[in-house]
């Protein structure tokens, strides 16, 4: 069992064998997003019923919580890689790290401007000092800086590791931000209608949301994946097996 | 431990040579304090219930200040090297540079609250609050501010670069201490938010040397 | 030098050594070895890796495929007591401004931790005898680099690795480090040293040239 998990970690720490086995995930990745999207979409904003307490306003959950929910994992995901990228020093691992840091920092946008737009007409102001925001916001600043390091410095080697050390360390405050965000609403003005916490979904409200989070999980899959290509055909451009695969 | 003692004398002995180094953040701090009376409105009332969050805003940025040189010299004139090549191991050094950065920055403006407190009118309840808060948090400031102080050494003109890194991981920090003393000037208990930046305190101190040293050893590399 | 016993175990020894920067790679399979009484020139044109190849025999870069040896035994494995046996000068000397002369050297020796008059006879080595406690601020590019490499006098280990030493030294200087060297070696220590200046008076040195292939 160990063996095989091993080999299958060198086999995937391998570019070539990325590469040439991502092509055919990229067609399957799409085809999964795709559908996802549109059974996820049609099925929450035209036959999902309408919130009893905010109306039709609640269907900018179908967008707002996937991307949160992908925003926060896709920056474990950058930590992780980057984790091991620093212990294995397999340079696959830091180019996935890469690769997520500009996709989580989009989906955390999207969170963040889709809750603007739901706040408008339920608090009647763009902004609230809601918790769930404010630690969004604060995770889009921690994706800022880590593509703000990786990109001021100059060898790429030294900026996946400065990159990986850093959103480690992010990793580690998350849950601290998390929780003082938390305690910070609490002692000031709690916030009296939460777009996400709902005592009990309607079953016709919470199947399409349970399909766009999995959509959004494989479109960012499918980011990675596309992305990772992109640093694999920038990095190993000098090598042989590369020009041979690509004659093709 | 040799090299440990040899650096924490040169590097005050330089500190006290040098002044301006740590002096110009403090004044800097006294002024942004200054600027919000001055920006908003001088009233008794409304400046003691904004004097902790303005007093912590203010020593995030001095703290800020002061971080971008902590080790930039040692990097350039090879110091960094040097201490790498000698067998000690890096942590010691991160540890040996918060403390230094704190008695330069965190324990003046620790030092310094009592007169804040007076300027901007904190009640009398809420002084024991901003010392206790600033004791405890500056120490924080520089533990973390040494990781991103740590990244940017070698970064030319990295100081902006600096503040965006490490002022997110502020936050906690900044949440929880002027959370106690705005607590206090309400006459309510703050020994909860107290406990929670100790407890950030002895958190950054056991992994914030790691990373530190982490990220010094990159600046080899580069 | 403590002895001439140990000429016959110190050996330095790079098996297989290839680095790789940012795609490059900067050498490939070096071998070679250095023993006590040796002296080893890295030669090569900028960019060629001499600082890192020297950073890595020093142990401070890891990032590497291969091995370096000392006295048979994997340098990292033997860290901390490698790091007291051989001693590592980076281009830059690490001399600050606002000190003086004193207080500087004080600090790159604190390792050996010497008494003052042991500082005081290496600064007269370096012929900066009167300047002892002059700021370092107060001093030419190349005083400043003496101070610096006065550690050189105090220093007790068998290996040296020195990165471009004779930048920004004067005639006397550059006769002063030569002499420097030739009496380590002639004692059974071992060098290894980047430099385009051609050492004379050394008989037991041999050259290794990187960059041939680029």
């Amino acid at each position: 069992m160990w063996q095989q998990v091993v080999q299958f970690y060198n086999r995937f720490a391998s570019p070539k064998w990325f590469y040439q086995q991502s092509s055919v995930w990229v067609t399957w990745l799409s085809a999964v997003a795709i559908t996802g999207a549109l059974t996820g979409l049609v099925w929450g904003l035209l036959f999902a019923p309408a919130d009893y307490q905010q109306g039709n306003s609640f269907r900018i959950i179908y967008i707002h919580v996937p991307a949160a929910l992908v925003a926060q994992s896709a920056y474990i995901m950058m930590a992780v890689s980057g984790a091991a990228y620093l212990i294995w020093q397999r340079k696959m691992a830091a180019w996935i790290a890469r690769a997520i840091a500009p996709v989580g920092t989009a989906f955390c946008l999207i969170a963040l401007v889709t809750g603007a737009i739901w706040g408008k007409p339920t608090w009647g102001t763009w902004w609230m000092w809601d918790a769930r925001l404010t630690s969004m916001l604060v995770l889009l600043f921690l994706y800022f800086g880590v593509m703000a390091l990786q990109q001021a410095i100059e060898s790429s080697d030294v900026g996946y590791r400065a990159g990986a050390i850093l959103s480690l360390v992010g990793l580690v405050n998350i849950p601290i931000i998390k929780y003082s965000v938390e305690w910070w609403n609490t002692l000031h003005q709690p916030a009296t209608l939460k777009l996400t916490e709902k005592p009990s979904m309607h079953p016709d409200m919470l199947w399409p949301l349970l399909i766009m989070i999995g959509t959004a999980y494989v479109f960012l899959l499918l980011m990675i994946v596309l992305r990772t290509r992109n640093e694999i055909l920038w990095h190993e451009r000098k090598r042989q097996w590369l020009s041979k695969v690509l004659e093709f | 431990m040799k090299l440990m003692l040899a650096t924490l004398r040169r590097d005050a002995v330089l500190a006290a040579r040098n002044p301006g180094e740590w002096l110009n953040p403090l004044a800097f701090f006294l002024m942004v304090i200054v600027l919000f009376p001055l920006a908003v409105a001088p009233e008794p009332d409304f400046l003691s219930r904004i004097a902790g969050g303005v007093v912590w805003v203010a020593a995030l940025l001095a703290t800020l200040l002061s971080l971008d040189m902590l080790y930039r010299a040692d990097v350039e004139d090879g110091s960094l090297e040097l201490w790498h090549a000698s067998g000690e191991p890096l942590y010691a050094l991160a540890l040996v540079k918060a403390l230094l950065h704190w008695c330069i920055s965190g324990l003046p403006l620790t030092l310094l609250s009592p007169l804040l407190a007076v300027m901007l009118h904190l009640p009398d309840s809420a002084y024991l609050a901003l010392f206790l808060s600033l004791a405890l948090g500056t120490p924080v400031l520089s533990l973390l501010g040494g990781v991103g102080a740590a990244l940017t050494a070698g970064i030319g003109g990295g100081s902006l670069l600096l503040a965006l890194l490490i002022l997110p991981l502020y936050v906690p920090v900044l949440i929880f201490a002027a959370g106690a003393v705005y607590q206090a000037s309400l006459g309510l208990p703050y020994t909860g938010e107290l406990a929670m930046l100790g407890a950030m305190l002895s958190l950054a101190l056991a992994l914030t040397p790691w990373a530190s040293s982490a990220a010094l050893k990159l600046n080899g590399l580069r | 030098m403590t002895g001439t016993s140990k000429t016959q175990t110190l050996c330095l020894n790079a098996y297989d050594i290839t680095c790789e920067r940012d795609d490059r790679v900067l050498f490939e399979r070096l071998a070679f070895q250095i023993t006590g009484g040796e002296l080893l020139q890295v030669v090569g044109p900028n960019g060629s890796g001499k600082t890192t190849l020297l950073r890595l025999l020093a142990g401070l870069n890891r990032e590497f495929s291969g091995e370096v040896r000392w006295k048979g035994r994997e340098i990292q494995s033997v860290y901390p007591e490698y790091a007291r046996e051989r001693l590592y000068q980076g281009h830059t000397v690490s001399v600050k401004k606002p000190l003086t002369a004193m207080e500087n050297l004080r600090w790159l020796c604190a390792m050996e931790s010497p008494g003052d008059e042991a500082l005081e006879a290496a600064l007269e080595s370096v012929s900066l005898a009167g300047y002892e406690y002059t700021p370092c601020a107060q001093l030419s590019a190349g005083q400043q680099r003496r101070v610096g490499l006065a550690r050189l006098v105090i220093s007790q280990a068998p290996l040296w690795i020195l990165d471009e030493p004779f930048t920004a030294l004067d005639h006397a200087g550059i006769a002063w480090l030569e002499q420097q060297i030739s009496h380590h070696i002639g004692h059974g220590g071992a060098v290894v040293i980047t430099s385009h200046h051609a050492l004379t008076e050394v008989s037991t040195q041999s050259e290794l040239v990187l960059g041939g292939g680029v």
